[in-house]
């Protein structure tokens, strides 16, 4: 398969790229921290994605949805690395909708997936327990009670979790069984605190207490979740480095365009060759990425086999391109870049979050090392 | 099935019944590869069979005409055959200069008489060339070169002295750079080929920090080489040497990424060895591999994408530089990492157990990656200006 956008993908990206800049930029985000939004993102353009197909990229086509797979996602998820437009898209088009179409039964697909193809819904996915992303450490545990369970124990790191409907909470329900487990945001024994996080997007620590659900919560077979697990938070980690790469990508584009306008010495700043040649292997990095990213992407819809290793692959190099893109953003564009009405702080921000979200550069690169049998 | 597919099917096949076992075990040395020419000494008559074999089929340049002794392929069915023979483990039949870098220099900008005469014995490896571009005033600055060319009626009196010439005292032929106007500095540089048994032309090897090495000075006293060996115009061969630096720096590029090669975490792991967990027991060198590693895979798809862009007519030619710089580093990385997993075995300098110190010689020679077919900061430059049009002085 050729390492490019096909026509309909590239058609895709530029329709993505245009309807964000022009309906959220930096701006939206900007008025949402700055308002102390409730919500923390715009519900009437979140009913928009619906409109535009992006949340339903992921449903497939007998549940409302458009059946397109992780290239696309990651197109979207990119468009919004370049305008940092907070949406439930990672957590509810992404996560839970892959969950549901991967594990769910006839009745809860039916039930949840048309509502999220139309941007009805909020569904978050409760994996992280720790600082750190380490899924293999769940502790949270379902014990059967009657014909149901009792869920019991903290997540933290819940994307949108402050305003889900519904949450997708990953329950150890053996000693090496894990599954995933539908849960009521409205149930007793839910306790939601919203974290306001460094990056100004949505995310939530829960409590569950005892917490009684339904046999009906099961998503998949009991104790085989940790499969299902594995395959969703590769897809989800693979949109993430999409989103980094769309970061990292506009804020070297500011930085690129400030090289040429900036004068000092009575010439462009960019005609530095210390700074030239930083540019230059700050392109290069992000090249590298971009070829990295769309190969796990591809590998995430078309060859599973691969996939594990090209995502992790993929995660961590992102990672480490983000964080090079914004630390050198901020340090070319000198003290404007330190200031909060400037937008780089803001990309700084967000990419830091990102790198954090499913696991950083080095949890990636032990599991690639892992993987490749060391 | 598509005609690709067939001739997917097809070319395997016959890989696969032609190619000798000898020929698909790992290049472990230089040593390994064929690069023909009138003195070549193959390794063994199996080495020799297998270049004919693929010499008949054109398959040693498979996508050129076959009027010049290529395969006549189309870039497509090449990269398929390239394919088949990484996923089989063949070995090149042929490598050298005259493929990577005159032959398309020749195919772009020679006559036809120069195409009928060269091609056909670089595609069989007849004759082995070498490349004479730098000189010791003439680095990074190669436009500068001095070796100077008087021309005549009917041939060039050619008086001067190269640098880095690699293969120069194993070489048949050279494609070389020499100054025929001191008028103006890049559209003075015509350029010749000779050959290197005319009189007046010697070599001397020059010993790298490796302890030895291809390259050699290279002199010219009063050597006579006819005027239609002059490819393009006179005083027109800086842009036919622009196109040729071009091949080569994808050439050294592509030298961080090899197939046939055991993966630097395995070769590390078998080296330091493993913890209860299997993990390579040096915390810190895993790491690093791992990062290492890494960067390898998005170096290949990064390479990919390129010749996918390349393919769709997108894409921007100074690429290549930014390629070349990627692929020298990357490999210096991989033999820093490869010295220090092999730890104080790989110092061993002679005798039998390090081959002859293989790791200590290939990692110094490694330094020279980001020097040859012009240095990092050179690339960054082109990186700079031409994709990222940046000023420049």
């Amino acid at each position: 398969m050729a390492l490019v956008l096909n026509e309909e993908q590239g058609m895709l990206r530029d329709s993505a790229k245009a309807f964000l800049s022009e309906r959220a930029p930096v701006a939206h985000l900007r008025k949402l921290r700055d308002s102390r939004d409730a919500i923390g993102f715009d519900r009437p353009l979140w009913r928009q994605f619906a409109e535009q197909g992006y949340s339903a990229i992921l449903v497939p086509e007998a549940n409302g949805g458009l059946g397109l797979g992780a290239v696309e996602a990651g197109i979207i998820a990119e468009a919004l690395g370049r305008t940092l437009t907070p949406s439930p898209f990672l957590s509810t088009a992404v996560l839970a909708a892959r969950t549901l179409a991967r594990a769910g039964s006839q009745a809860q697909q039916g039930a949840l997936l048309p509502k999220i193809a139309a941007a009805e819904t909020v569904i978050a996915l409760a994996v992280d327990e720790t600082s750190k992303h380490r899924p293999a450490a769940i502790a949270a545990k379902a014990a059967r009670e009657g014909s149901g369970w009792r869920l019991t124990g903290a997540k933290s790191f819940v994307l949108d979790g402050h305003v889900a409907d519904w949450f997708i909470v990953a329950a150890r329900t053996s000693e090496r069984g894990l599954t995933p487990l539908l849960v009521d945001a409205h149930a007793a024994g839910v306790q939601i605190e919203r974290t306001l996080m460094v990056d100004a997007h949505n995310a939530a620590r829960l409590r569950f207490d005892g917490v009684k659900i339904g046999a009906d919560a099961v998503l998949g077979e009991v104790d085989a979740g940790g499969a299902v697990l594995d395959e969703v938070l590769d897809l989800g980690r693979a949109v993430v480095a999409a989103q980094l790469l769309g970061i990292a990508d506009t804020v070297f584009g500011i930085t690129l365009d400030y090289l040429k306008e900036r004068r000092q010495f009575d010439r462009a700043i960019g005609e530095f060759q210390a700074l030239q040649h930083r540019a230059a292997e700050l392109y290069i990095d992000i090249e590298l990425t971009r070829a990295l990213v769309l190969g796990a992407l591809q590998a995430v819809d078309e060859n599973p086999a691969k996939a594990a290793l090209l995502v992790a692959q993929a995660k961590a190099h992102a990672c480490t391109t983000a964080d090079r893109a914004v630390r050198e953003g901020v340090q070319m564009h000198g003290g404007i870049g330190m200031t909060d009405e400037f937008d780089l702080g803001l990309y700084m921000k967000r990419a830091r979050t990102l790198q954090e979200l499913l696991g950083d550069a080095g949890f990636h690169a032990d599991r690639a090392a892992a993987m490749s049998g060391y | 099935m598509s005609d690709l597919e067939s001739f997917r099917r097809d070319t395997r096949a016959w890989l696969e019944a032609n190619c000798p076992a000898e020929m698909r075990r790992p290049v472990v040395s230089e040593n390994d590869a064929c690069w023909g020419g009138r003195h070549f000494k193959f390794q063994s008559e199996t080495q020799r069979r297998w270049l004919q074999l693929m010499g008949e089929r054109g398959w040693t340049v498979p996508a050129w005409p076959k009027v010049y002794g290529g395969g006549g392929l189309s870039k497509e069915e090449a990269a398929v055959l390239n394919a088949e023979m990484r996923a089989l483990g063949c070995r090149p039949p042929l490598v050298s200069f005259g493929i990577w870098m005159l032959g398309p220099a020749l195919l772009a900008h020679g006559t036809e008489e120069q195409k009928l005469e060269h091609l056909p014995k670089i595609a069989r490896g007849e004759i082995r060339w070498c490349q004479g571009y730098s000189e010791p005033n003439a680095g990074s600055d190669l436009a500068s070169l001095a070796t100077k060319a008087e021309v005549h009626d009917d041939h060039l009196i050619i008086n001067g002295q190269k640098i880095w010439t690699s293969y120069a005292d194993e070489a048949d032929w050279i494609f070389c750079l020499v100054r025929t106007s001191t008028a103006k500095k890049h559209t003075g540089i015509s350029f010749v080929l000779f050959d290197m048994e005319s009189p007046g032309v010697t070599t001397r090897p020059i010993v790298l920090i490796s302890g030895k090495s291809p390259f050699c000075e290279t002199f010219f006293d009063n050597v006579r080489v006819p005027r239609r060996n002059v490819v393009g115009e006179l005083n027109a061969g800086w842009t036919i040497a622009k196109y040729l630096l071009t091949h080569e720096r994808e050439m050294i590029g592509g030298i961080g990424e090899r197939s046939n090669v055991k993966p630097l975490g395995e070769f590390a792991a078998d080296a330091v060895g493993r913890d209860a967990s299997g993990r390579l027991s040096e915390a810190s060198l895993r790491a690093q591999i791992a990062r290492f590693e890494i960067d390898e895979a998005a170096f290949r798809l990064l390479m990919q994408a390129t010749g996918d862009r390349a393919r769709r007519g997108e894409g921007n030619p100074a690429m290549s530089s930014a390629l070349k710089f990627y692929g020298a580093e990357l490999n210096k990385r991989r033999w820093e990492l490869m010295i220090s997993a092999a730890g104080a075995d790989g110092l061993e300098w002679e005798g039998e157990r390090s081959r002859d110190g293989t790791v200590a010689r290939t990692w110094l020679r490694s330094k020279g990656n980001s020097i040859e077919g012009g240095t990092s900061e050179i690339q960054l430059n082109v990186v700079a200006k031409r994709i990222l049009g940046l000023p420049g002085v």
